[in-house]
């Protein structure tokens, strides 16, 4: 009885007059509100166009940036190099996940006997984040295989790979350690009032909200990793923009530089736009919305 | 006697889940209203609705003459005379209790910001507060922060006061200060609408309880008449369960 007298409503239920009027001003309010939103878009786009089509180098610049024959000559050589671009992103980009959050966490414990641990994590973000990235690609690939150690790679490849794993790795877990801190202590304390372990409290209540509020600073700092691959050009490995670099002295334009700016936007932009809905998703599974 | 808040019809649904069902509700200048009803009745949707947090599937909303379910309207305009308490104090963490108190009066009543400390601090002292208006919420106990919650929606004067289960953290020999308290901005002009399972406060503060039921106000009258000679037979039901 309780249960048909609950539903019988929802069955029966048609939208009042009043309602309807108020859905179709809500529409109206809808299609007022994207109509400005298109106007605007367009009336700023047209005029940065505009601005820049008429400024007084236009030609020259035109003429040494984008050049369709040169886009299409140094095409090939820089997907060639952009392809290692890539594989040291896919290996970097795990790495400094787990090792950032294996610092932030190292930063949180408690235990006396892990205070060297928690020095030493403490000291690597502090000289990690205070040095140009640039200098420990430079110092790893050159320095590391000049010791002359053996059963030490010399490859260039894994060699900067690492030097840039240690710069990020040390950006990425001050923004776990954000994380964690931002969780309010009363989380903690109902956690630790059902007898979890600091580590379980840490493993299944802290850490999981943490990373969740995170994510778009994180995301940030992988697109800018995955920006910064380009660094190792510095100790010459012949990646996307070292082979923009190299077209560009030998032709004399440099269309190619924007070719090589384009593959990185390509991979930059889906991974920000995957993260954002994958955000929206989640709060939405959350709040029950 | 003209009614400050009218809703009629009032329909509200999550995901095909129906809260508020055809629900009537009136409240008329200097009224107390008590909701009482089962956990799940609508009584916190309901507040939600009235001072527009949520948007109504269906029915009407005046407040003070003016239909505010609109989609014309814009909510701040109502929310500007209407104050809110909610279950969970929802306080801002980073800032001085003070400062909680006088962020609304300063940014959206645009008063001076000496006059709102001064206002913050009056009512903070008949709260028992006077001493914390310096601290941070998170430093004062559960019933210290609900007492801040009712003084940040006080500070601005509404015109209409909603309660959401206020007195649910609140240790019993507080119940009664802040029941005075709250009894006192009644007679200064303050309407009031309160969820509540508090069965004793609503009998005292209440110049009319309604029982939620399905959505529904199932059974209104005053508290002498609902509490003591119940018509529903779900009503007897629920005010036996937490009598019990």
């Amino acid at each position: 009885m309780t249960q048909s007298e609950m539903t019988s409503p929802q069955v029966t239920w048609e939208p009042s007059e009043r309602e309807l009027e108020r859905q179709a001003v809500r529409r109206r309010l809808r299609l007022q509100q994207s109509a400005i939103a298109t106007v605007v878009t367009a009336a700023v786009a047209i005029g940065l166009v505009l601005l820049v089509l008429s400024s007084p180098g236009w030609d020259r610049v035109r003429d040494y940036f984008l050049s369709w024959s040169h886009a299409r000559d140094s095409f090939a050589a820089i997907a060639e190099g952009f392809w290692i671009n890539i594989r040291i992103f896919l290996v970097a980009e795990p790495c400094v996940l787990i090792l950032g959050a294996l610092v932030a966490i190292a930063r949180q414990t408690t235990s006396p006997w892990l205070a060297p641990l928690r020095l030493l994590a403490t000291g690597y973000t502090d000289l990690f984040r205070g040095v140009p990235s640039i200098l420990v690609v430079v110092i790893c690939g050159i320095g590391i295989p000049a010791l002359g150690l053996s059963g030490v790679t010399s490859s260039l490849f894994w060699l900067t790979t690492f030097a840039l794993v240690l710069c990020y790795g040390a950006y990425v877990a001050e923004v776990f350690r954000a994380g964690i801190l931002a969780i309010h202590p009363t989380q903690v304390a109902s956690a630790e009032a059902l007898a979890l372990t600091h580590a379980q409290t840490m493993r299944f209540v802290v850490l999981p909200q943490a990373v969740r509020r995170v994510v778009p600073p994180l995301m940030n700092d992988l697109v800018s990793l995955q920006k910064d691959t380009a660094l190792i050009s510095a100790v010459g490995v012949f990646e996307a923009l070292r082979a923009a670099q190299d077209y560009q002295g030998y032709n004399f334009n440099g269309t190619p530089l924007l070719v090589a700016a384009a593959y990185f936007l390509i991979v930059a932009v889906p991974l920000t736009r995957l993260t954002d809905w994958l955000m929206r998703r989640q709060i939405e599974k959350e709040q029950g919305r | 006697m003209t009614a400050l808040l009218e809703a009629k019809a009032l329909r509200k649904s999550y995901r095909g889940r129906v809260v508020l069902d055809d629900l009537d509700l009136t409240v008329a200048e200097h009224d107390v209203v008590c909701l009482i009803g089962a956990s799940g009745s609508g009584k916190s949707t309901l507040l939600r609705c009235l001072n527009l947090l949520e948007t109504i599937d269906d029915g009407v909303i005046t407040f003070d003459g003016r239909e505010i379910s609109d989609p014309l309207v814009d909510p701040r305009t109502v929310r500007r005379e209407i104050g809110m308490v909610f279950q969970a104090y929802n306080l801002f963490p980073h800032l001085s209790v003070l400062d909680n108190c006088t962020l609304a009066q300063v940014r959206v009543h645009g008063v001076p910001a000496g006059e709102a400390a001064d206002r913050a601090r009056q009512l903070l002292a008949r709260f028992g507060l006077a001493d914390k208006a310096d601290a941070h919420p998170d430093a004062l106990s559960g019933g210290q922060q609900q007492r801040v919650a009712l003084v940040r929606a006080m500070c601005t004067r509404p015109r209409l006061l909603l309660l959401d289960e206020i007195t649910a953290a609140l240790d019993p020999e507080l119940v009664g200060e802040v029941l005075e308290i709250v009894r006192a901005e009644a007679e200064a002009g303050t309407t009031l609408v309160l969820a509540t399972h508090e069965m004793s406060f609503a009998r005292e503060v209440a110049t009319r309880v309604c029982f939620l039921d399905g959505g529904r106000v199932l059974e209104q009258g005053p508290p002498e008449q609902l509490f003591g000679h119940p018509v529903e037979e779900r009503t007897r039901a629920f005010l036996a369960r937490v009598r019990s």
